[in-house]
């Protein structure tokens, strides 16, 4: 399936995620990484932690209604993926995030930002293997 | 309340920012990583925005900013700095996961509200996998030797 490409949309879209990003380290001295804040939501320490986790959430889940609110159409989701390749990537993603203490926000994009040693060798790991990931199954079992 | 507010603002310029990057989207995201097929570099510049925007803002914080966050006592930034088996392997296992059904949590989290079943079926198994990983961790630490 071939998807256009959009610079600007997209320069746009990473410009919001990397000014929240900075606002949260701002205000809460918070990383803003999805694995953690998801983990420490499910598994709070305090009250006090799990509100500003479960007001974040709550902040991203209404942003695609806010998008058809404002421009009257719902932005693409197309998933081209099986449902039990969802599954199994789900449950993949899960574990893999969990041991490795973070995905493409909290390393590849707050972590590297710090220029951490540990962000910067996560993403270009995690990079690599979705790329031969995607290869694998695109030209080598449905080639 | 003001904490939480500004805290849920916070969230809804990510989910914006994810929403409108096309991050949410598997298709695009899978064509960025086909790049012996229908490649699409649209994610360079999402990585590139966040990247550079979180890089200057991180500067100011860090360098000549406030001694504490404006809401908290401290800042909350790892300080590990070890490269080991478990961080490689799980970036390993989630670059094949992330390969396999193009959504990261980062972009499925705001997706959510999208309430598109696809989304849904994955951040269940995405929260499965979350809970299977933390189970075996505690059963290693358990059997480790002190």
């Amino acid at each position: 399936m071939i998807t256009e490409f959009t610079p600007i949309q997209s320069l746009i879209g990473g410009s919001l995620i990397g000014l929240a990003s900075v606002l949260l380290m701002l205000t809460l001295g918070r990383v803003m990484g999805a694995t953690g804040i998801l983990a420490g939501f499910m598994q709070p320490a305090s009250p006090r932690d799990w509100s500003w986790r479960a007001a974040l959430l709550a902040g991203m889940v209404t942003a695609p209604g806010l998008i058809l609110l404002t421009t009257g159409q719902m932005p693409a989701i197309d998933v081209p993926v099986s449902t039990p390749m969802l599954i199994l990537g789900g449950i993949l993603v899960g574990i893999g995030v969990t041991y490795g203490s973070g995905c493409t926000s909290g390393h590849g994009v707050c972590g590297n930002a710090r220029l951490s040693p540990r962000s910067i060798a996560a993403t270009l790991t995690f990079m690599l293997f979705t790329g031969i990931t995607v290869y694998i199954l695109r030209h080598v079992i449905g080639g | 309340m003001q904490r939480i507010i500004i805290t849920y603002l916070i969230g809804l310029i990510f989910g914006l920012g994810i929403m409108i990057s096309g991050m949410a989207n598997p298709a695009k995201v899978l064509n960025f990583f086909d790049v012996a097929g229908t490649w699409d570099p649209s994610l360079i510049f999402v990585m590139g925005g966040a990247l550079v925007v979180t890089f200057i803002g991180y500067r100011l914080i860090f360098g000549k900013g406030p001694e504490k966050p404006m809401l908290d006592d401290t800042f909350h930034v790892p300080q590990n700095r070890v490269i080991d088996t478990r961080l490689l392997g799980g970036s390993a296992i989630f670059g094949v996961g992330w390969g396999i059904a193009g959504f990261c949590p980062g972009a499925a989290l705001p997706a959510v509200g999208a309430l598109k079943p696809e989304v849904l079926i994955f951040t269940v198994a995405l929260i499965a996998g979350i809970f299977i990983a933390k189970a075996l961790q505690a059963r290693t630490a358990r059997h480790a030797p002190s």
